[in-house]
């Protein structure tokens, strides 16, 4: 007698074609030095920064609850450090990038410890004071050229390739990698034990903490492993742009409304979310960018939209009508035929 | 006597602080709500004041006669067209709505007056002094502490001795037992929304009279006030007032210092005040 059995599993159809696709769309962005333009590669590294940005964002937010305004304090903290380190320090820029991310981590620590005690929209705003007192600090420090900035030595930008197409392709790569390294991670943390007390916390604050998960820890760690990576892409993201002055490094507008925007209109709380909410925004950059001030005006306006009328994102959407998930992450009961007596 | 300048000038500048503040402290008593936008609406305050001045030639002061009922008017509105949509839920909605809601403010209020910083005249009240002793005290900034006291006063007094005050009370303290009253929750938060950004108007034509503005400062002025309502504790009037005074001092004793120092002297001593008292020095709810 043929027997109907179920079972619980996370992949599906479409996860699996998704990471057949997602394979070849990623050797093929490898590859793109060979077949890009210069322009081209510029605005794709530029565009998996962003993700990094926004993908991180959304761990936090989306995720841990944890809604920053202030994350400019570890995008300009990284900028910054990439530049004293290798400037002061004499490190190769590559290394820089690692060690900014240490150093993110361990500044995170104490500034966690006081900005916790804040709960909600007031986290919100503490955040951006830290975000501010970052800002105010460094335009103290003369050596990095105080409140007019600095630019980062010839020889230290030499010393990533002597050519200048080869500096463009590595620091394509760095790109990437940054996109990639953190999607994973977000991925990985999110199938693990913590990363399912997390969800368990995104759900329900107060059933999670009574089922014993210990909210704070959980929150903690996300935190400062964030600033760690966003400190790190602030870092790459200096070194693209080889010159930093506390305006730039931390503005609010640049790295947090921005990301904010990005995470919201894909969707919040999906890690599908910022990778389409990204294309979007560059999709509407490319075309819109230059409508200056009415097209970030539209961006509120559509952010604002979202929020009221689909909070889930566009990616919500898609989810919801075709029960769609890219990266295996839910578990779902699945039929299985099976010939084994019951 | 530097010093005790410092430190009176600190105290007079906090009366602007709490202006800031008073609006913030009161939407997030009622409706536990906190407007990201905030600043932005300073700053729409001070420029519908530059444009009522230019246009009909009367004094800024004179210009609350117009703006408080405008932003009064604007304030309603909004809540009940978009914020009331984004209240019962979680945190996140009503947080990234206000924070659109900046970002929009910001570049029309860009695309309408362009970035260039402007001023309001107030004529002779800018410069006019008295002195005291040895001290030589501003009147405006003597005017502004006053506004302040009286906004707070008679804010407080709304509180505690009206019907609508009462209302307020009653839906924060539970806003469905406050429903079953007769209260119309959406009508009393619209009421609450107005009148925060009434004294937002009033924030705004002070700034606009102290200093230069440019449509970029809101965040900023949000920091701030975020920062005396802290500082005071949530939900207490009197203790706003303190919270802006306190910062006021710390960032004039700081200038004093060493003039980079100002504003990162003010955060300073809020981060000081949040690691030893995290509720405030002077708390009345819990957030």
């Amino acid at each position: 007698m043929k027997h109907l059995d179920f079972h619980v599993t996370r992949s599906s159809g479409a996860t699996k074609i998704a990471a057949l696709l997602g394979i070849i769309i990623i050797l093929g962005l490898i590859a793109a030095p060979w077949w890009a333009g210069r322009a081209d590669m510029r605005l794709l590294g530029e565009l998996f920064l962003y993700l990094a940005l926004a993908s991180l964002w959304n761990l936090m937010a989306g995720y841990a609850g944890l809604v920053s305004v202030g994350q400019q304090a570890y995008v300009g903290f990284g900028g910054y450090m990439l530049f004293a380190l290798t400037i002061f320090g004499g490190l190769h820029p590559v290394a820089a990038i690692g060690v900014a991310g240490v150093l993110g981590a361990l500044i995170a620590v104490p500034v966690a410890l006081l900005i916790f005690r804040l709960r909600g929209a007031y986290f919100a705003i503490g955040t951006w004071v830290i975000a501010e007192v970052f800002r105010l600090s460094f335009a103290q420090v003369s050596s990095l050229g105080g409140g007019s900035g600095s630019s980062l030595p010839v020889g230290i930008v030499k010393s990533l390739s002597a050519s200048r197409s080869g500096r463009e392709h590595l620091s394509y790569w760095l790109a990437l990698g940054s996109a990639l390294i953190v999607i994973t991670a977000v991925y990985l943390f999110l199938r693990s034990r913590n990363g399912l007390a997390l969800t368990a916390i995104r759900d329900n604050e107060l059933a999670a903490g009574s089922l014993g998960i210990d909210i704070w820890r959980t929150k903690f760690v996300v935190y400062v492993v964030t600033a760690a990576l966003t400190a790190m892409v602030g870092a790459l993201i200096f070194l693209q742009k080889l010159r930093i002055s506390p305006d730039a490094a931390f503005s609010v507008n640049d790295w947090t409304a921005f990301v904010i925007f990005i995470v919201v209109i894909g969707g919040i709380g999906t890690i599908e979310g910022p990778i389409l909410g990204t294309l979007i925004f560059f999709l509407l950059r490319e075309t819109l960018a230059d409508l200056g001030t009415i097209y970030l005006m539209v961006l509120g306006v559509v952010a604002i939209v979202i929020m009221l009328k689909a909070p889930n994102g566009i990616w919500g959407l898609i989810r919801s009508k075709f029960d769609l998930e890219l990266f295996p992450l839910s578990f779902r009961v699945k039929k299985s035929h099976s010939s084994k007596g019951a | 006597m530097e010093w005790v300048n410092a430190i009176v000038q600190g105290t007079l500048l906090g009366g602007l602080y709490a202006l800031f503040a008073a609006g913030l402290s009161l939407i997030f008593g009622v409706m536990r709500l906190v407007n990201i936008a905030h600043g932005d609406f300073i700053v729409l305050g001070a420029y519908l004041g530059l444009s009522v001045t230019t246009i009909l030639g009367i004094h800024p002061l004179v210009a609350l006669v117009f703006v408080v009922p405008c932003m009064a008017m604007i304030g309603y509105i909004l809540q009940r067209g978009i914020l009331n949509q984004t209240l019962g839920g979680d945190l996140l909605s009503p947080l990234l709505v206000t924070f659109g809601l900046s970002v929009i403010l910001q570049n029309a209020l860009l695309e309408i007056y362009s970035a260039d910083p402007q001023k309001m005249n107030a004529g002779a009240l800018e410069t006019a002094s008295v002195s005291l002793g040895d001290l030589s005290l501003g009147v405006l900034p003597l005017l502004t502490f006053g506004i302040a006291v009286a906004v707070i006063a008679a804010l407080q007094w709304t509180f505690y001795r009206t019907a609508l005050g009462r209302a307020f009370r009653a839906t924060s303290d539970n806003q469905e037992i406050a429903q079953l009253m007769g209260l119309n929750r959406r009508h009393i938060f619209g009421m609450a929304m107005a009148l925060a950004l009434a004294v937002t108007a009033i924030a705004g034509i002070m700034l606009g009279i102290r200093t230069s503005f440019d449509p970029s400062v809101g965040g900023g002025r949000l920091i701030f006030g975020f920062e005396a309502v802290i500082i005071g504790g949530l939900g207490n009037l009197w203790g706003t007032l303190a919270g802006g005074v306190i910062l006021g001092v710390a960032q004039t004793i700081g200038a004093k210092i060493d003039p980079g120092w100002q504003l990162l002297a003010g955060h300073i001593v809020f981060l000081a005040i949040l690691a030893v008292r995290p509720n405030g020095l002077f708390p009345r709810v819990s957030g």
